[in-house]
């Protein structure tokens, strides 16, 4: 009798302990999924609260905010040309810089490299990549464009001036800063991103394959060539996007050299302005609605530039990634 | 046979040259950086910068205020965004490992992670500046923990991804629910690397300067009050070093030497908490 008792309520005893188990689990559970979805909510709400801020300028000026070069604030007509201009002709130089040094630079560290070597480069390289880009920035301000200046651009110039094309791009005084010298401040901002994750596809080359190319006599060159990169060209291409990302959007390297200057010229030499920088210099001093807006609308395209890139080369580090785990 | 081997073989001479040239250059140019940043930054180094304010043009001051500014904006951005990010990270390696919406999340937290942080700034600028009419330092905070949300989610899943399901399945089999599985199973065979992530974040949000433009704004003098501007590190260089006044300038060399020491020294002390467990 006492004991059927006693069981009885030790079993309604555990079950009050289930059920409150059950209940702090959902709890918490409900939490997690909450901070996940949190996350989507954040670059939503990036998006919308984007659109709103350049709904002022955008229902002004229409389509023609990103065909029209002028950025008057005391007339308060803004386009969005330069900028846009700027943004892809300094990441485009600085990819078209950065990869093959970067490229070389993994294919040193996992072919040619000492191996006791390879570590300590290969986390240097990395460490780079944490850096902040307002350091780039002071460099290519202070040391980097007076070098420009005096050195590099002077000589360019004499060099190119009898040449039809190249005289009117690398033309006019040199300034020093200007959009080739953002360009080159980028590339070697974006470097370190491009050589480490090149490295690390690399790495997943299966070494059978590689050995049995050596085996049938191939230099290291062929291998590299013939078998490393096609393997992953997937790979390569997702962290030469991933590098451009970082590039399109990066703000600080690129405003203390870049000029601010609103329109776009033919010279390299010449200062320009990208979208970042222009944020970036006038933001807090932009008075009147219509100027702000504008300033939001140029972070729009920005981020919609960069979503479409990083998009993309996400998906192909997922490709290589799911090829490496098979 | 005899004919091509010696042009194979100077192809793959000239181009192993050339890649070891490219390895040269980009890591020469690399501690060029750096190398001018020590000599830059050293120079300006003495007592004055850690007890001084920043001073007017033309004097002689330091960057206390600035030093300080960052702090609390870094603190209050992980206090935010930390506890976000691990428990969105446990979501997507515990309860929804398989779901649909893990893939969904990780794919758009891939893309946060290295979204354009002047981008993060101008969304906070619409959310919080604006309907509160006025810069201030939880702005700042608040736009510098959407950038460490992502990097905290990243490396929280990937460490609880690899704890193995055994000390799990150990967990529930002496009848305790998940999330005490989750806390006191997962959680601490997880927790060098999740105090990895959480450094990888501070790391990241020390040197960002974009999102704090418009958002904690800059401050010339000492401030406690989180609802009004505040001084940073990054935003104090990019103003200083942009100026004419020597003094300024020597000021932000020395706090970008400032900055870079301690991202650096952040990056190898989480590295050197990973690297014990890989070794394990």
């Amino acid at each position: 009798m006492t004991l059927a008792m006693a069981e009885q309520r030790s079993d309604t005893r555990r079950e009050k302990v289930v059920r409150r188990f059950a209940f702090t689990d959902m709890i918490f559970a409900g939490i997690s999924r909450a901070a996940a979805i949190l996350v989507l909510l954040i670059l939503g709400g990036v998006a919308v609260s984007l659109v709103v801020g350049a709904w002022t300028a955008l229902s002004a000026f229409g389509f023609g905010f990103l065909t029209t070069e002028s950025w008057n604030p005391v007339t308060e007509k803004f386009g969005a040309l330069a900028p846009i201009y700027g943004t892809i002709v300094t990441s485009g130089i600085a990819i078209l810089i950065a990869v093959p040094i970067g490229v070389g630079i993994a294919i040193f560290l996992t072919e040619l490299c000492p191996r006791p070597l390879r570590r300590p480069i290969g986390i240097a390289v990395e460490l780079l990549a944490g850096i902040p880009s307002i350091i780039y920035g002071i460099w290519g301000l202070f040391v980097f464009a007076p070098f420009v200046q005096t050195t590099v651009q002077p000589f360019v110039i004499n060099l190119f001036k009898d040449v039809p094309g190249l005289s009117s791009m690398f033309a006019g005084p040199p300034y020093g800063i200007g959009m080739l010298t953002s360009s080159m401040i980028l590339a070697i901002m974006v470097l370190p991103f491009v050589t480490s994750i090149t490295r690390d596809v690399f790495e997943t080359v299966p070494a059978v394959l590689k050995e049995s190319a050596y085996g049938i006599g191939c230099t290291t060159w062929e291998v590299v060539r013939r078998i490393v990169i096609p393997y992953t060209r997937v790979g390569i291409m997702g962290g030469i996007m991933l590098g451009l990302g970082r590039a399109l959007g990066e703000t600080m390297a690129v405003t203390f050299v870049i000029g601010n200057a609103h329109r776009i010229s033919a010279s390299l030499f010449a200062p320009g302005t990208t979208i970042s920088a222009t944020i970036a210099n006038e933001f807090t001093e932009a008075d009147g609605e219509l100027y702000t807006s504008s300033l939001i609308a140029l972070g729009l395209i920005l981020f919609i530039i960069t979503l479409i890139i990083l998009a993309m080369a996400r998906y192909m580090l997922m490709r290589i990634g799911r090829k490496a785990g098979a | 046979m005899s004919t091509i081997y010696p042009r194979r073989k100077a192809t793959n001479g000239i181009m192993m040259a050339l890649c070891v040239v490219a390895a040269v250059i980009g890591l020469a140019w690399l501690a060029l950086i750096l190398g001018a940043l020590l000599y830059n930054g050293l120079a300006g180094v003495n007592i004055a910068v850690f007890t001084q304010m920043t001073p007017p043009p033309g004097e002689a001051g330091g960057l206390l205020n600035a030093i300080a500014g960052s702090l609390v904006i870094t603190v209050i951005a992980v206090v935010i965004g930390t506890p976000i990010g691990i428990m969105a990270g446990t979501y997507m390696a515990e309860y929804g490992r398989f779901s649909k919406l893990t893939t969904v999340v990780r794919f758009i937290n891939d893309i946060l992670l290295s979204a354009p942080s002047i981008v993060v700034g101008l969304f906070v600028y619409e959310l919080v500046v604006r309907p509160m009419g006025h810069f201030s330092a939880f702005a700042g905070a608040f736009a510098l923990a959407v950038l460490v949300i992502p990097v905290v989610v990243r490396t929280t899943e990937d460490m609880l991804n690899l704890v193995p399901n055994a000390l799990r399945e150990a967990g529930t089999a002496i009848g305790a629910p998940r999330w005490i599985v989750i806390r006191s199973v997962a959680y601490r065979a997880a927790l060098s690397g999740i105090v990895t992530g959480i450094l990888l974040a501070i790391a990241r949000i020390s040197g960002e300067t974009a999102p704090l433009l418009f958002t904690a704004l800059n401050n010339q003098f000492w401030s406690s009050n989180l609802n009004a501007p505040m001084a940073s590190l990054p935003v104090t260089i990019f103003q200083f070093a942009l100026s004419p006044y020597e003094e300024w300038q020597q000021l932000a060399w020395t706090g970008a030497l400032l900055i870079t020491l301690t991202v650096l020294a952040l990056s190898i002390i989480a590295r050197s908490l990973t690297g014990r467990r890989e070794d394990r």
